[in-house]
Formats: C-alpha cells, sequence, structure tokens
C-alpha cells in the first residue's frame, strides 16, 4: 500500500495532510468566512508542495551570481514560477469571497449558508 | 514566415484581452458595440482557422521564440476552430436575445462591467479550445470561473449572491484538485506541455514504474473538472445559478461555461492521457455510473419543479450527464456523440431560456407554471421558440436532439458491457423529458387563453416591440433544424477534427 | 480530560457538537441605529427569533439532532479517507531533493545555461515567467483584473439608481459613509508621525523591488504588493479626502487600463515575431544593469503599478465602497 519514498518524502506528506484540512474546510463547514479559510490552508499547502518540487539537495536559489552558469549549481527554477501564479490566483478568489461574504451579511446578519437559504426561501425571492 | 492564418488564435486571445482593458473606460452602450464587433470577429477568425485547417491540417503556434518543451505553445485543427466559430456563435445571439433584460436589470453604472466580464469569458473559452500546455489552461480556467461568478452576482438580488457563493465554493474545490493533479503530474514526468507529456505517460505505462501516484493524479484531474461542470452529484449550484441570473447570462453559463470543462477534459483524454490507454480503465466506469444516475436525478428533480427557470436548470444536470455518458463509453463513436451532444445542448438551452424570458414577460414577470398558461399566444415568437426546444430535448426527428440520442445508441451498440445499462437509461430519460417538457408546452399552448386577458401585466407582446429578440428566436430554431437535418458534414468535420486532435 | 484516549475524545467531541448549535454565528442583539432594507427592526427581530425556533431548536427539531450527528461522522471519515489517498500516492512519488528526478530534466537545464543569453535576466525565475513562459504570465495578470471588476460590481455604490432595481438590497453612499466614521482617523498623532516616516520609506522599497526584479528577487507583483501596503498605511493615517488628491476613481482606471494594454500589446509584438522568425529588434543589454532584460523591465513595471492599484482598491472598496 505505502510506497518506498514515504520516509524520505515527508515534507511533501506533511503538505498534503494540510491540503486535506483546507479542502474538508472548504467543503464542509458550515461558517463561510471558515471556509474561506480553508481556501487559503488549500492554496498554501500546494504551494509548499511545488516549493519542495524545485528544491534539489546541496543547491542554490536560481539567481545567477559571479558569473556562474553550470547547471549543476542551481534547483530547478519552473515550479518557483508556478507557485507565484498560484498566489496571484489565491488572492484574487479570497477578495472576491469575502466581498461575497459582505454583502450576504449586511442583508441577512449571518455567516451560515444553510440559514440563509432558508430564510431566501421563507421569503420567496 | 508563416501563413497569416495560423496568427489568428494569438489575435483573437489578445483581441477580447484588449477589449476587456478598454471597456473599462468606456460607457455602457460604448462597451456593448465593442463587445459585439469582438465576438463577431473571433467567430470569423475562427471560421478561417478551421477552413485553413480541414485544407493543411493541423498547426503548432509557438508563443514566444523559442519551441516546445521550453516555451508556451498554441495548437490549431479542425476541431478547435469549429468550437471557437461554435461558441462565438452562440455567445452572440445569446447576448442579443438578452439586451433588453440587460438595461433593466443592471445599474446603469456597472453596465460596462458586464461587458468586461464577458469580453473576459469568451477569452477564456478560446484559450482553453487552442491551449496545448496545462499550466495555461489552470489559468484561463481561473478566470473562467471568476467570470462565471460576475455574471451570476451582475443582478445583485439575494438569491443570485447566495448562488453565486455556492457556484464559487464548489468551483474552486474543482480548481484546486485541478492544481494538485497538474502539480503531481509535472512531478511524475517533467513536464507542462501536453505533447511531451503523453510521451512521458506512454513510457510510464509500458515500464510500470510510478503507477499508483499515475493512476491517482489522473483521477485528480478528472475530478476537479467533473466538479466544475456539475457532474452529479456536484451540481447543487447549478439551480440556483441559472435560475435567477439575468437571461444572457444564464443561456451563456449553461451553454458554453461547463461545456469548455468538458472540452478541456477531452483534450486532456486525448493529448495528455493518450486515449489508448484510459479506455478500458476504471475511471471511466466510474464517471458512467455518475452520469447514468446524473441523468435520472436531473430529469426527476425537473418533474418536481414549480417554476420555469429552474425546471430548464435542472434538464441541464440530465443533458451534461449525456455528454459524460457519451464520453465514459470509451470509444471513438461516444466521442463524437459527446460533441455533437456539446453543439446540440448550447444550442437548445440558450433557446430555452431566451424563450422562456419572452414567456414570462407576457405573464406579469411571474415563473410559475399557473400564470404562463396560454402564454405562447400572448407572445407568439417566444411560444414557438420554446415548443422547439422542447421537441429537441425530448428528441423527436427534425431537430438536433434526436441526431444526438442516435448517435449515443450507435455508439453503445458497439460497447457490450455498457450497452444494457445505457439502453435503459436512455429509455427512462427520453420518457421523463416527455413528461415535463411536453406538459409545459401543453400548457403554454393551452386554449384557455381567455382566463388571463385583461389582468394587470398579462399583455400581448407584438413582434415589432421586440425586433432583435424575434430575429435571435428565428435563427436559434434555424440553427436547431439545421443540426438536425444536415447533421452529416458536421459528424464528419467532428470525425476527422477528432483523428487531428491527438 | 487529558488523561482520556484520543479515541474517547473524538467520540465526545461528535455527541457534544450534536446537542448545541453556533449561536455566535448570528448576531445576539440589534443596533439602534441600523436599518434592514425591506422590514423595519421589530420585524427582523421577531424573524430572526422564528427561524432559530423553527430550524435550529432541538425541542421543534429532532431530526436536526441525528442530522448532525451524521454529518459530524461523515465529515470525520472523508478527511480520513482523503488524507490517506493523498499520503499513499505522495509515498510513491520521487524522492525529494533527489538529483534524478523525472523534473530535472533538459528544461531546466536550458533554461539555467542559456536563460543568460536569451533573455538577458540574471533572476532566472523572472526569465521564464515573463520571458519562457509570459502567456502564463499574462493570463494571470488578467485575473487579478476580472477579480477587482467582480469586488467593484458587488461593493461600489454609485450615485444614480435606476428605478425597477430592488434597491432593499443596495445602501445608500449616506449611509456607508456613516459606517465608515469609525474607521476614520480622527487625527491620530502617532500614526501620523509614524506614516510621515514610513510610507515615503516603502515606496522607495517597492519601486526598488519592481526595478530589480530581472536581477534579484522580487518583480512586478511583490513590488506592486508593497507599494500597495504603503497605500493603504497612508490612506489609514490621514483619511480619504488627503488621499484622494493625488488617487482618485481616475487615476485608478486610468493605471489599469495603460499597465494592461501595454502588456498585452507588447507580449503580442514579441509572440508574433518569435512565431514568425522574424528579429524583434529589443536588445538584451549588458547583463547585470538595471536597463538590461529585453522587455521584462518595462512589463515589471506596468504589473507593478496594476497590482498596486488594485491592492489599494480592494481596500477602499471593502470599507467604503467607494474611493
Amino acid at each position: 500500500m505505502f510506497g518506498e519514498n514515504l520516509l524520505n518524502n515527508y515534507a511533501e506528506a506533511v503538505s498534503m495532510i494540510i491540503f486535506a484540512i483546507g479542502f474538508t474546510n472548504l467543503l464542509l463547514h458550515k461558517n463561510l468566512i471558515k471556509k474561506i479559510i480553508g481556501l487559503n490552508i488549500m492554496d498554501t499547502a500546494v504551494y509548499l508542495f511545488l516549493a519542495l518540487k524545485g528544491y534539489i539537495k546541496g543547491r542554490t536559489a536560481p539567481i545567477i551570481s559571479n558569473g556562474v552558469i553550470e547547471a549543476d549549481k542551481y534547483i530547478n527554477p519552473i515550479p518557483s514560477g508556478l507557485v507565484l501564479t498560484g498566489i496571484v490566483v489565491s488572492v484574487s478568489v479570497t477578495a472576491l469571497m469575502l466581498a461575497l461574504t459582505i454583502r450576504l451579511y449586511k442583508r441577512y446578519h449571518t455567516l451560515d449558508l444553510d440559514e440563509i437559504s432558508f430564510r431566501l426561501r421563507k421569503e420567496g425571492r | 514566415m508563416r501563413d497569416f492564418v495560423q496568427n489568428f488564435p494569438l489575435f483573437s486571445i489578445v483581441g477580447c484581452l484588449l477589449s476587456s482593458s478598454t471597456s473599462s473606460l468606456l460607457k455602457g452602450r460604448a462597451a456593448k458595440w465593442v463587445n459585439t464587433i469582438l465576438i463577431m470577429c473571433v467567430g470569423a477568425m475562427s471560421l478561417c482557422v478551421m477552413i485553413y485547417c480541414l485544407k493543411n491540417g493541423p498547426f503548432v503556434y509557438i508563443m514566444g521564440h523559442v519551441p516546445a518543451p521550453w516555451g508556451n505553445e498554441v495548437r490549431g485543427g479542425v476541431l478547435e476552430g469549429g468550437m471557437g466559430l461554435f461558441f462565438s456563435s452562440i455567445m452572440l445571439l445569446s447576448m442579443m436575445g438578452g439586451r433588453k433584460k440587460i438595461l433593466e436589470e443592471i445599474e446603469d453604472t456597472k453596465q460596462n462591467l458586464y461587458y468586461i466580464l464577458v469580453n473576459l469569458m469568451l477569452c477564456s473559452l478560446i484559450a482553453l479550445v487552442y491551449t496545448n500546455d496545462l499550466f495555461t489552461a489552470y489559468v484561463f480556467v481561473e478566470i473562467n470561473t471568476i467570470s462565471a461568478c460576475g455574471l451570476i452576482a451582475i443582478r445583485q438580488i439575494g438569491r443570485t449572491i447566495e448562488a453565486a457563493v455556492r457556484y464559487m465554493i464548489m468551483s474552486l474545490l474543482g480548481s484546486g484538485l485541478f492544481l494538485v493533479g497538474v502539480c503531481m503530474l509535472y512531478d511524475l514526468t517533467g513536464h507542462l506541455l501536453m505533447s511531451n507529456i503523453k510521451e512521458s505517460v506512454a513510457l510510464l505505462s509500458a515500464s510500470g514504474e510510478f503507477r499508483e501516484p499515475l493512476l491517482i493524479t489522473i483521477a485528480f484531474i478528472t475530478m476537479g473538472l467533473a466538479i466544475k461542470s456539475a457532474l452529479f452529484p456536484f451540481h447543487a449550484w447549478l439551480p440556483d445559478a441559472y435560475g435567477y441570473s439575468t437571461i444572457s447570462s444564464a443561456a451563456i453559463l449553461s451553454s458554453l461555461v461547463s461545456k469548455g470543462y468538458i472540452f478541456l477534459l477531452i483534450k486532456i483524454i486525448y493529448r495528455v492521457i493518450g486515449f489508448d490507454i484510459v479506455h478500458d480503465s476504471l475511471l471511466l466506469n466510474v464517471v458512467f455510473g455518475f452520469s447514468a444516475l446524473g441523468i435520472i436525478f436531473g430529469s426527476v428533480s425537473a418533474m418536481k419543479e414549480d417554476d420555469i427557470r429552474r425546471m430548464v436548470s435542472y434538464s441541464s444536470v440530465a443533458q451534461i450527464g449525456y455528454i459524460y455518458l457519451g464520453i465514459s463509453l470509451g470509444t471513438k463513436e461516444g466521442m463524437v456523440a459527446a460533441v455533437f451532444q456539446i453543439l446540440a445542448h448550447a444550442a437548445t438551452k440558450s433557446m430555452l431560456f431566451i424563450s422562456a424570458i419572452g414567456l414570462t414577460d407576457a405573464s406579469n414577470t411571474s415563473r410559475k407554471f399557473t400564470d404562463l398558461t396560454g402564454s405562447a399566444y400572448r407572445n407568439k415568437i417566444a411560444g414557438m421558440g420554446f415548443a422547439a426546444g422542447a421537441l429537441s430535448m425530448v428528441g423527436i426527428p427534425l431537430f438536433s436532439g434526436f441526431i444526438s440520442k442516435l448517435l449515443f445508441m450507435r455508439a453503445a451498440v458497439n460497447n457490450y458491457g455498457k450497452m444494457m445499462p445505457t439502453m435503459i437509461v436512455l429509455a427512462i430519460s427520453t420518457i421523463l423529458n416527455a413528461i415535463y417538457f411536453m406538459k409545459t408546452v401543453v400548457r403554454i399552448y393551452s386554449p384557455e387563453r381567455n382566463l388571463y386577458e385583461g389582468r394587470e401585466g398579462f399583455v400581448k407582446i407584438h413582434t415589432k416591440d421586440q425586433v432583435f429578440y424575434t430575429i435571435t428566436v428565428i435563427i436559434f430554431i434555424a440553427l436547431n433544424v439545421a443540426l438536425g437535418l444536415c447533421s452529416d458534414p458536421i459528424l464528419d468535420l467532428i470525425s476527422k477534427g477528432l483523428d487531428m486532435f491527438a | 480530560m487529558n488523561n482520556d484516549s484520543l479515541f474517547k475524545r473524538l467520540l465526545s467531541w461528535i455527541r457534544e457538537s450534536s446537542e448545541s448549535f453556533d449561536e455566535d454565528m448570528t448576531i445576539q442583539d440589534v443596533d439602534e441605529n441600523e436599518s434592514f432594507g425591506v422590514v423595519d427592526k421589530q420585524e427582523h427581530i421577531e424573524n430572526l427569533e422564528m427561524v432559530r425556533r423553527k430550524v435550529y431548536s432541538e425541542k421543534e427539531n429532532k431530526s436536526m439532532r441525528r442530522m448532525e450527528a451524521i454529518y459530524r461522522w461523515f465529515a470525520v471519515l472523508f478527511a480520513c479517507f482523503f488524507t490517506f489517498v493523498l499520503i499513499v500516492t505522495v509515498s510513491h512519488m520521487p524522492k525529494t531533493g533527489d538529483l534524478n528526478n523525472p523534473a530535472n530534466n533538459e528544461v531546466a537545464e536550458r533554461y539555467i545555461k542559456e536563460g543568460l543569453k536569451e533573455t538577458g535576466a540574471t533572476n532566472i525565475v523572472a526569465g521564464m515567467i515573463l520571458d519562457y513562459r509570459a502567456f502564463d504570465t499574462l493570463g494571470e495578470s488578467h485575473v487579478l483584473f476580472v477579480a477587482a471588476i467582480v469586488v467593484t460590481i458587488l461593493l461600489r455604490l454609485d450615485k444614480k439608481e435606476k428605478d425597477g432595481i430592488n434597491t432593499s438590497i443596495i445602501e445608500t453612499i449616506g449611509e456607508a459613509e456613516k459606517d465608515d466614521k469609525i474607521f476614520e482617523p480622527k487625527n491620530d498623532t502617532i500614526l501620523q508621525k509614524v506614516s510621515l516616516i514610513f510610507v515615503p520609506i516603502i515606496i522607495i522599497f517597492g519601486i526598488y523591488v519592481i526595478l530589480n526584479g530581472h536581477l534579484s528577487p522580487g518583480g512586478g507583483f511583490s513590488g506592486g504588493a508593497i507599494i500597495g501596503a504603503a497605500l493603504i498605511m497612508y490612506l489609514n493615517a490621514f483619511g480619504f479626502e488627503k488621499t484622494g488628491k493625488f488617487f482618485n476613481e481616475k487615476v485608478y482606471k486610468t493605471v489599469c487600463f495603460s499597465g494592461l494594454a501595454f502588456y498585452a500589446l507588447a507580449k503580442c509584438y514579441a509572440f508574433f515575431c518569435g512565431a514568425n522568425h522574424l528579429d524583434s529588434h529589443i536588445s538584451k543589454g549588458i547583463a547585470g544593469h538595471i536597463l538590461s532584460a529585453g522587455l521584462i523591465l518595462p512589463l515589471d513595471i506596468a504589473v507593478g503599478c496594476v497590482v498596486a492599484c488594485t491592492m489599494y482598491g480592494f481596500y477602499a472598496m471593502f470599507r467604503k465602497g467607494g474611493f
């Protein structure tokens, strides 16, 4: 069931546990603010995972210094670029979800999505 | 120097982005014209790409100065050009049909913002159609999600904002799974471009190394896209979102947004995993089960509805189930059936929504069935549109729905394991469709038209009051009948496109 | 409590949660001067009480207790199953930090070896996202733009309201300004003196990060966020009136439009020249100098301005619904 790299990839396992926590939070919590926090936890776990992907033992960050351009002195630069894109996307959707939560709260004075649905059905609008 | 036509995918995408930035400075009317001209240009360019690829075969266009796998790429082919053309036409017709409602339901100062969202939605659909890179697909999937949320929430009543929140939550779950899948796939293969990943995956499945992670990764990517396109049981957001937003949003959302994700899934099946590897796997059987349940559940829920727009939204759940049924049959005929059902459903569902708004306008803007009695006599063209759409959904010959059901049956016959369940599901769903759609058609054409005469709001709407609307509905009916009668050339194009797709 | 086993604690948590309901999610008391749109205050309090009684009280709704318990059990099981699947996947993946991973292939090698020659940037990651894979970054800047548009739709309050729109959900500009007076600084001495010192320093640092995007860690996105933070600090210290003198809606729209339009046009030109094998006549400069790396520096500046305006715009929308 478990592969041979479990102990070596412990950092990735931690990032996956955090991902699962965030995912379950987003899916199953009833409070809107806690869902948004779950979304942020989920995205942070993906950044940790990507950061680990690029790492190679014994090498430094991919900024060319002192004119050294051999390929075996720097880590893999691609996952860092993916993380940059991911951070921007995460900030954008968090701002959007918070704006929606503010509108709903101003009208219904509750953060529980189920209660809002119930009251909408009662109002019939 | 390449042929000039090969630059058209780049020009379409950049044109949409530029017009969206420009529309942030313009007022409502100017933004509307920019939007219309943009959709027509993008459609024309996609048509040119399709004709060019029919003659010369598919082409690869480098975005930058280095080829794959070091730089980004887009790829043009017959299927891509055809889907681009089709998406643009449906979007143009939906915007035309709903333009009066946009003026009424959205604040004056925010009308140009609505057109910005439509432009960016078109940009993301075209990019998803043409792209050849998984991470670019993720970025444009996010643009699609956020624009769709804006399209739902633009109307700013309680129900649309709650629907937007539910939609965002489900969509972000799907995006999270998709992103994790892409990152894991990058770890296993080392590439982000689709063609390169396919070679690595072929090597990995032959050698048997990394078998379990590959399976789980592909499952994550499929599940992420299935959640976003409202496959059962992830469809809870759909009736509220389609039922209460402004009418052009409902038409665009139901016809185009889910289909963009399904097209991306088909592209990933062909170009990342490889059709041979996936066609007899456990993954497709699971998708088959969910799609069958979705078809039946969607039809049953539609029967219980009292509100016409929610009924049409629930039938969308069933139709998306049909498309997944075609994909999960695992044969080439199944894929052709699924792509044709995408076209047929897009053409029919937008028409149903636009006709429904015409009927409710003639009945004091009430959506309940009791008030819609005899409304086809008050708004003749809307009644004809709704009747044509309903006949197509049930599967009456002469309309597009009949051809798609026929294709599903033919594809199922060749696949022994799934033949019986497919036939049973198709039979049950046709009967259920007939029940709730024909019930509605009979009611709107009921002869008790004098029941509501003279009551407040129940006015007769003449054709001269709604010229654009009439033209839109007539074009939709013509499109539907064309798909139903002249389906052979279109199926031929789809077949050729799928051959070039891999 | 701490001596009980983990399993016993889990069971008692599940049992407890089915006996109470998160009361703190809804407000307990009602503010005197708040308006509620369609219903008046008395009716609103009655509505809340009725909802609480009918839906959430265990006396009237026994099935609620059962549903809560089932829901909690299902949540725990789902979380455990999902974590298990993910850890099984990770355990089979290639080793972290290993040299022979599939990810360390010819793609990364070329970026490092030829990156300086082909892009002119010493920061290999900046060269990658703004030159090799520039299409992704073009899409990403528009993700930020579209999120700002949707937040504007939801939160911006405009003067004219057309007849026929359901205005019960849209509050007026006067009410929003009255609400915002709580956050207005009232000339706080400490805040203003500290901002006078720090805001220029933060802005200079932000400009440094943007301009050095291709030479050291940084770039348009991080630098723009720093400048946005400086603007927010200034707003908090001095209020909307003083900030409105140099940053109002017109500036916001102009900067966003010019940044994004420049980005799209420049990249369209670069892609067109690249795909058709034409020479784009953009010089790469001397490596290590500020004015080098071709298009990367102008694009960083454009992106930095857009991000700074968007961050400030988010804050202003959330606080007052306008600039």
